[in-house]
């Protein structure tokens, strides 16, 4: 018999069809992979069998039975748990608080604390999933909450266990710990249901692979019938050239100097420690790191967003080091955001303002104060169609279309100017393969162009394909830097978790004077 | 009916000589007038514990209210009307906690079922009290007439005997004193012991993981929203059966200044608590010199700000927002966001 059954289940949100009659099963013992772009209807399904959503149509049976869910207490009621993609948790409170939040205890109307602390220890122990539970959420690294949301379920006996883009925020390392974890568990006898886009852990996770595109279910496979290429083929509908070609190009001058940066985060820490860095002409340099290390902090800096504590940063020779974001752009500078749709752009402004946002008193938009709208239109009109924007019209709100659409707008306005130096800052997260696949040809045009390109990025299979150099930065100071040809995964993961020591190549490194220093 | 002024220190000849006794800034440093301070601190600072302990609580589960006064003033209004019917300061603390949690259903009703926006709401409701509250004492009053208030809480250990203890002024306070500082240590132990506190402060901080984990954060805050207000009605009641008498606006702003208490506090019972006893302390200081002559005039008028400044000052220098719930003034739909 079949553990869960989803049937015929379809949900309208206003103007979208986010799932058509999906039909959906899992078997005990199986890690059932849902795989899909963003917005191809994944999410909604899950909450859908969680109880967040409610379906327009169709029915869900656990063994065999039908059962009717209104809402997450019936969900964890009937055994299903889930591991939300934002994790649920409560900073301000504890482990033990987070995962006895909800239920019933033993002492109400007093909490039970030490009773939850003890059953979470022996769950801990039993999967090896390390935590102590009267530690502080806002104290935890992303892996370990992720631990403490799976202890969430463990500890509620979720027959079901729905992780939603389990490993968004996590280390290779982590990855590999929590493919082990989840594998125990099914063998436990659970049904487990991973949803995500990373086709690599996709195929060595799963049992079984149940493709969804534009809230349809596309196929059915396992991974010993298919490859990487053929699943993201599923998923977008046409052929996708997930590692582009990369130009061969002599790299020039150096574009973008920073020299020893110190920059300080929102809370009055020290978010970058000393941090110094090269882009030269031509060059992709890769920033990889866990998020929350001083990326976004090192890029707002050098973009003039962030006031330096010490040291310098000069583009294109230029220094521009505490100069206003104006004085940045103008040394030819150009900056794509991590937050794509509030630091971006203004998500409640057309699509046109958006896109000439940054030229807007170039003169042939603006004459004598007044917008000059004939050749704004045509400005844009020509991004849009060389872009390849998806959007209805120039008028259209920008927040209303697609991540991918919004990053492709995005990058349209930036490399308009032909920069010198482009900062993009997870150029690619959150969208889906057919986007990426162009912006990455986009930033291998703009490095064939003789652009110094920094890129921060978590997602070290992209900076493996683009990257020239990659540099791994850790609690704000570079670790180490490495060309493409010998970093590999392992090795930057373990950097990435500030694991420096017994390393061959570091040896090397130090035997020779200090570049930087 | 006359009734025994448990607190006024002018009100007999006795007093009044050792008043002139007192006069300027050497009688100013006495121990009497330490006493005397000391005691009128306590006094003052009870409808802002209630209000504000109130606030606190419902500000823990997400929820920002800016009409405590409007709260206040419509509780302190109930309470001296049906004290003055009855005659029972009981059945006036009983009205001045209904009309309160009245008050709470409708602002639950507008913030959390409605959604609305807390601030512009709150606004709303402060409106709404100070001027429903004047329609009807003008309506049902008119003149204002002395009620009831409570006695002391000696009359109740040996009624018509007096306690032979040094300083009974410290001591003889009415009994919904004695409450509110009861209400300090509960509030914490509720907020931070119990799972109903657990719920509170899960969905100030994430609803949306309270909500995941079968949490009803609708359920939480229309509790919280209900207590608050309750506590703001019954801080109303408090003050009006203090001074035993009731005018227009009587609150004077007291439940704004207790919303403010509460990020002075920084969220927590005990701070709410030292807040609320270090305005008050001001306070009284400031009347004390006008009663000693120490100012007068133009002088004595300005001194009339001296707590607001204080307060401005306080929260200023405790512009640390450590405690501040993440959630606050936002509202929680689950599918509102897509």
């Amino acid at each position: 018999m079949k553990l869960l059954e989803m049937v015929g289940i379809t949900k309208h949100f206003v103007g979208v069809l986010a799932n058509d009659n999906i039909n959906f099963d899992l078997n005990q013992c199986e890690i059932h992979t849902l795989l899909g772009e963003n917005g191809a209807g994944k999410s909604t399904l899950m909450k859908i069998l969680y109880g967040l959503y409610n379906p327009d149509e169709g029915e869900i049976r656990l063994r065999g039975e039908t059962i009717e869910i209104k809402s997450p207490s019936d969900a964890i009621r009937h055994g299903i748990g889930m591991v939300h993609q934002h994790f649920m948790l409560v900073p301000t409170l504890t482990v033990a608080e987070n995962v006895s939040l909800g239920l019933r205890s033993s002492r109400h109307p007093l909490t039970d604390l030490p009773a939850v602390s003890k059953r979470i220890t022996e769950l801990s122990e039993l999967y090896s999933l390390k935590v102590d539970p009267d530690t502080y959420i806002w104290q935890l690294a992303m892996g370990e909450r992720q631990r403490v949301e799976i202890l969430k379920a463990l500890y509620r006996n979720a027959s079901v266990l729905v992780l939603d883009e389990p490993t968004a925020a996590l280390t290779p390392q982590e990855v590999a710990e929590l493919i082990h974890v989840l594998k125990k568990m099914a063998a436990d006898g659970r049904g487990i249901i991973f949803i995500s886009h990373k086709l690599k852990e996709v195929m060595a996770v799963s049992d079984r692979i149940t493709v969804l595109r534009d809230g349809q279910v596309t196929g059915e496979i396992t991974p010993a019938q298919t490859n990487e290429s053929q699943l993201a083929q599923m998923m977008v509908g046409r052929p996708v050239q997930l590692v582009p070609d990369r130009p061969k190009i002599k790299l020039g001058e150096p574009r973008l100097v920073i020299q020893d940066l110190y920059v300080d985060g929102d809370r009055g820490d020290r978010a970058v420690v000393g941090v110094s860095l090269e882009v030269r002409e031509g060059e992709i340099l890769g920033l990889a790191g866990v998020s929350g290390n001083g990326q976004r902090e090192l890029a707002q800096a050098v973009a003039g967003m962030r006031n330096v504590v010490s040291g310098t940063v000069k583009v294109g020779g230029k220094d521009t080091t505490n100069k206003h974001p104006k004085v940045v752009r103008q040394a030819r500078l150009s900056y794509v955001p991590e937050e794509r749709l509030y630091e971006g752009t203004i998500p409640s402004f057309a699509v046109s303002d958006n896109l000439i946002l940054l030229d807007r008193r170039d003169k042939r938009f603006c004459q004598y104060n007044f917008m000059h709208f004939t050749n704004i239109k045509e400005h844009c009109l020509n991004l849009v169609r060389r872009f390849l924007i998806k959007t209805p019209t120039l008028e259209t709100t920008t927040s209303d279309l697609s991540g991918g659409n919004i990053q492709k707008l995005i990058m349209a306005r930036e490399l308009s100017g032909r920069p010198k130096v482009l900062l993009a800052s997870q150029p690619t997260i959150g969208i889906d393969v057919g986007a990426t696949e162009y912006i990455y040809s986009q930033l291998l045009e703009q490095k064939a162009d003789g652009c110094a390109i920094l890129l921060i990025s978590e997602d070290l299979d992209e900076l493996m394909v683009l990257a020239d150099r990659i540099a791994v930065i850790y609690e704000g100071q570079i670790m180490d830097i490495l060309d493409h040809q010998e970093a590999d995964l392992e090795q930057l993961g373990l950097l990435m978790a500030g694991v420096k020591e017994n390393v061959p190549w570091l040896h090397r490194q130090m035997a020779q004077p200090l570049s930087m220093a | 009916m006359p009734v025994e002024l448990a607190f006024d220190f002018v009100s007999n000849s006795a007093a009044a000589d050792v008043l002139a006794a007192r006069r300027g800034w050497s009688g100013f440093f006495t121990f009497t007038t330490l006493v005397v301070i000391l005691s009128s601190t306590i006094r003052l600072a009870v409808p802002y514990i209630f209000a504000a302990i109130g606030e606190s609580i419902a500000q823990r589960s997400g929820v920002l209210n800016l009409g405590v006064d409007g709260v206040m003033l419509l509780g302190a209004f109930a309470a001296y009307y049906v004290t003055l019917e009855t005659g029972g300061p009981w059945q006036g603390l009983g009205a001045g906690l209904t009309v309160g949690m009245a008050m709470g259903v409708l602002y639950a009703f507008i913030t959390v079922t409605l959604h609305a926006t807390q601030d512009i709401s709150g606004i709303g409701i402060y409106l709404f009290g100070l001027g429903f509250s004047d329609l009807l004492f003008r309506q049902l009053v008119g003149t204002p007439i002395p009620i009831e208030r409570f006695e002391g809480v000696f009359e109740f250990i040996v009624p018509d005997e007096r306690l032979d203890v040094p300083y009974p002024n410290l001591y003889n306070h009415s009994i919904i004193i004695y409450l509110a500082f009861l209400l300090v240590p509960l509030a914490w132990l509720t907020v931070s012991k119990t799972t109903f506190g657990l719920n509170i402060r899960a969905a100030g901080e994430n609803p949306e993981a309270a909500d995941s984990l079968g949490v009803s954060v609708v359920r939480t805050r229309y509790t919280t929203i209900i207590i608050g207000n309750a506590l703001a009605g019954v801080g109303g009641a408090a003050l009006v059966l203090d001074k035993g008498i009731y005018f227009q606006n009587i609150t004077n702003g007291i439940g704004f200044i207790a919303v403010a208490l509460v990020y002075f506090g920084a969220w927590r019972p005990l701070g709410v608590l030292a807040g609320s006893l270090l305005f008050s302390l001001v306070t009284s200081a400031v009347l004390e010199w006008r009663t000693l002559g120490i100012l007068t005039g133009a002088a004595a008028q300005l001194t009339e700000m001296v707590p607001a400044v204080i307060t401005v000052v306080a929260l200023v220098i405790v512009t640390r927002r450590i405690g501040q719930p993440s959630a606050l003034t936002q509202t929680f739909s689950r599918e509102i966001n897509y």
